[in-house]
């Protein structure tokens, strides 16, 4: 698939805003660390609506037709795109009320209620996107459970690393905050490591024998009809080579889990250290980024069986 | 009503004409125009709704080419219109077939993601999704005589390659040759239940290759000769 990076940006952006507005809210309602002042917490949740709002702003960018994407609503019954705008769209009044509620000292129960459904709303949001892609029978590598999953918790990290990095300039007690994300990144290398070996072999995918019906012998393509590239090889014809997609892991590992982990021995040791946070968060982001184009650019769609692909 | 097309492999010659009436008819049809980029550049390319692809089944002697047009099955299932988030991919209860509301469209590429069968393709000039409509414009127009409420496609194949009907009628000629020669759907794995169907290829018989009587030393010594010389 086309690696589009209007799309890389949006769900790296809004995934870390909804992952840090929803950790935001845990670091909230249990005083995580000594708790963060109302200022910290409002800019905190400010900076999450910021990635959340600029995300979403860039995903219009990769639409053809833009002065329609308001009608991307209206299928919430059918289509997990719909669910997802839904979902962002019914996010946002609830963050600004949780925000106001934290602005304004409201009632302790009117704060956790509206913050709870907010975070849980980041939750099934971040859920969606992963459904974008997880739902589609023809890209066997992204046709699995694991893709929401992987969606998820590396919103998570990146949310929880900027969290850190807000707690270290806070001054607050850092070791739950470097606890919390130790956890969440673990899960993210986990189910990351889980997908790149299952997607070395994702079990049974068409084949160009049943995609043409000839079954009872080999097939090859001669001739694809057309004098030059056509809208199907621009989207779906993009190549990997294995061994750059191999390094490209090792870079997701390193840059997106192996280098946070240490900064956050790091900040560990110190008690502090406001710059091996924001190496943490800019690395944990980054490393989402190189995920999410690998994750476009390795996936094959099975019409490339028409375009004399063998297996998909 | 579930119209669609047959297409029979075992006479489809490759000759494409399939493809440029569909693009004749439908560049002024429903969804049309269908835009064309540098057609007389370097890199021409442009939308087209039915495309003629060209396989090799089998190797020598037993190889046999197999010319391929493909255009949208208008599924039973199509994944196509449910993942649309604007509502602009439809399926038309009374007849199966599935078409794009080019005014409610986005060109988020998303029912392209979902189609197995390359069957959609967005125009960049007009910034939506664009499909074979089967002639929806043809098919019900009363003014043109009985016989000629075909699909351009059906319409123009010199080899009679095409058929098109109704697949809920037993006894339409479609039915009737897809019961009769076997005919299959495409990638019947994905469950997407596509109406249109493909009749096989007729096994024939294998017809013998015999190979080369073995020269004498003369030829030996040329062939020998041959190889040494670089052409």
């Amino acid at each position: 698939m086309h690696p589009a990076f209007s799309v890389i940006f949006f769900t790296v952006a809004s995934g870390a805003g909804f992952g840090l507005i929803s950790l935001l809210f845990i670091a909230d309602s249990f005083k995580l660390g000594g708790g963060f002042s109302r200022e910290e917490l409002t800019i905190g949740g400010l900076i999450a609506l910021g990635l959340i709002v600029f995300g979403l702003l860039s995903s219009t960018f990769h639409l053809a037709n833009p002065k329609n994407a308001w009608r991307a609503v209206t299928r919430f019954r059918t289509s997990w795109l719909s669910r997802e705008g839904v979902f962002a769209i019914a996010f946002m009044p609830l963050a600004l009320v949780y925000l106001a509620s934290i602005w304004f000292d409201a009632p302790l129960w009117l704060r956790e209620t509206v913050g709870f459904l907010t975070a849980v709303l980041a939750w099934i949001t971040v859920f969606s996107t992963g459904m974008i892609y997880a739902c589609l029978k023809t890209i066997r590598q992204w046709n699995t459970p694991l893709v929401p999953a992987n969606y998820l918790a590396l919103g998570y990290a990146s949310g929880s690393l900027l969290l850190l990095l807000g707690a270290v300039r806070a001054g607050l007690d850092t070791t739950p905050y470097i606890a919390m994300s130790a956890l969440i990144i673990s899960i993210a290398a986990v189910l990351k490591a889980i997908y790149y070996f299952w997607i070395r072999s994702p079990g049974l995918t068409p084949t160009i024998n049943t995609a043409t019906g000839l079954t009872r012998a080999k097939v090859k393509l001669l001739d694809t009809g057309h004098t030059h590239g056509t809208f199907l090889t621009q989207e779906f014809g993009f190549k990997l080579a294995r061994q750059k997609a191999g390094l490209l892991k090792v870079v997701v590992f390193a840059l997106g889990f192996g280098l946070p982990g240490v900064m956050l021995v790091w900040v560990f040791e110190q008690q502090g250290g406001l710059a091996a946070a924001a190496v943490a968060a800019m690395a944990g982001i980054a490393g989402a980024a190189v995920e999410r184009w690998l994750f476009f650019a390795e996936a094959r769609h099975v019409v490339n069986l028409y375009h004399g692909a063998q297996r998909c | 009503m579930r119209l669609g097309l047959v297409i029979d492999l075992d006479v489809c010659v490759g000759c494409h004409a399939c493809a440029i009436a569909c693009k004749e008819w439908n560049a002024s049809g429903t969804i049309g125009p269908l835009s064309d980029y540098q057609p007389y550049g370097a890199e021409p390319s442009g939308v087209w709704f039915n495309r003629i692809r060209h396989y090799e089944m089998d190797e020598y002697p037993n190889n046999k080419t197999v010319n391929f047009p493909m255009s949208c099955m208008h599924c039973e299932d199509a994944d196509c219109v449910t993942v649309c988030p604007t509502g602009a991919s439809y399926k038309r209860a009374e007849d199966g077939i599935v078409l794009i509301d080019q005014d409610k469209c986005m060109g988020c590429n998303y029912c392209s993601w979902a189609c197995p069968y390359g069957a959609r393709e967005l125009d960049r000039s007009s910034g939506t999704m664009k499909k074979c409509t089967l002639c929806v414009d043809r098919i019900y127009d009363e003014n043109l005589p009985v016989e000629e409420r075909q699909p351009s496609c059906v319409l123009t194949c010199p080899a009679h390659a095409r058929m098109f009907g109704d697949f809920d009628d037993p006894d339409s000629a479609v039915s009737r040759v897809v019961r009769e020669r076997g005919g299959y759907p495409l990638m019947p794995e994905l469950n997407y239940n596509p109406t249109n169907t493909y009749l096989p290829i007729r096994r024939k018989p294998v017809i013998g290759v015999e190979t080369k009587p073995k020269g004498g030393l003369k030829e030996s010594i040329k062939q020998f000769a041959n190889r040494l010389v670089r052409r």
